[in-house]
């Protein structure tokens, strides 16, 4: 792995620290959170992870539309297949073969 | 075993499959993008952050800049700021557990140990400790054995990145779901596919940002958690 392969992996390992440790050394016991980062600790993991699913389809292929199908029927198994069953890592498997064959006998 | 590590272990059981399995997918992701198969156990146990070391695999590929893999962590694993505060009484007084209960505390940690302790714990930090490290085992060992796996099984493993998205997928459709409030979800998909088609798939997760934060700063009246009390 290169060095900027190992800061990248720092860098994560750093932050995450960082957000897992603060609280406990920014709000001792008695002393009061402000309303507007409770608000944004209520409101962030939803808007995040909307976020996160754009990502991760950031570089489907629209050009032609069939080359997206794949994606497309792979969200959509994992979706409905999530909202039937509510299995996560059910759905997980699911779609990630689905796309896994989708893309050999597709494309 | 002790009793009371059998309870911790006990309370462990419904999140081995999940972390085994996600751990799976993301040791073989790491090999198959070219990294020797001691990465992903190492970085498991380092950063210990199921979905963010997803997206690392793919900030390592991507060569992304430092400070937006910093600004990328920050805000994925925000939500972990929460885990401490609602945890923060609780471990007051671990002493020399205390920094390992905090930096173990993921969202499966942090299901598991935010209720009530079972009847057989008699000392209560060392059970915390026990359930934080049964977990963080599952998810090292599942990232050895599927970058084992990705190195010495000879099968085509392309498309596997796909168990990312699928990931964010399920975790989307079920907030979806039990969100009593969908305006939140709704502006990080919107301002994010805005500024995809504005800036390009290269470019756009710094500025989805900068638009998610000033939307909900700027609709926190309007939206249900904004006017909960806490």
């Amino acid at each position: 792995m290169s060095l900027h392969g190992v800061l990248t992996v720092l860098v994560v390992a750093a932050v995450t620290a960082l957000i897992r440790f603060s609280p406990f050394l920014l709000f001792p016991p008695g002393r009061p959170m402000p309303a507007y980062i409770a608000y944004l600790g209520r409101v962030l993991p939803y808007a995040s992870i909307g976020m996160l699913v754009v990502y991760c389809l950031r570089a489907v292929n629209l050009q032609p539309l069939g080359a997206a199908l794949p994606d497309v029927i792979a969200v959509a198994l994992t979706v409905i297949s999530y909202r039937k069953l509510c299995n996560s890592l059910l759905s997980i498997i699911l779609g990630t073969a689905c796309y896994m064959l989708l893309i050999r006998v597709m494309v | 075993m002790q009793t009371q590590t059998k309870a911790a272990f006990v309370k462990t059981l419904p999140v081995i499959a999940s972390y085994l399995v996600l751990g799976f997918g993301f040791g073989v992701l790491m090999v198959s993008r070219g990294y020797p198969f001691f990465w992903a156990p190492l970085t498991s146990l380092m950063v210990y952050a199921g979905s963010m070391q997803y997206v690392l695999v793919d900030l390592l590929t991507g060569g992304v800049g430092l400070l937006s893999t910093a600004m990328m962590t920050l805000l994925i694993n925000a939500r972990h700021l929460f885990y401490g505060i609602s945890m923060l009484e609780k471990y007051q007084h671990a002493g020399r557990k205390k920094p390992y209960l905090i930096f173990s505390l993921t969202d499966e940690t942090y299901s598991l140990l935010c209720g009530q302790d079972p009847p057989e714990v008699v000392d209560r930090y060392k059970y915390y400790f026990d359930v934080s490290s049964f977990g963080h085992f599952y998810w090292v060992l599942g990232s050895l054995i599927g970058a084992l796996a990705g190195v010495a099984l000879p099968w085509d493993f392309r498309g596997v990145e796909f168990s990312m998205t699928a990931l964010f997928v399920v975790v989307f459709t079920e907030q979806w779901m039990t969100a009593r409030d969908r305006l939140p979800a709704v502006i990080g998909l919107g301002s994010s596919l805005v500024c995809l088609l504005l800036f390009g798939p290269q470019q756009f997760i710094l500025p989805a940002m900068g638009m998610i934060l000033l939307l909900l700063t700027a609709l926190r009246g309007y939206t249900m958690a904004g006017e909960a009390k806490t």
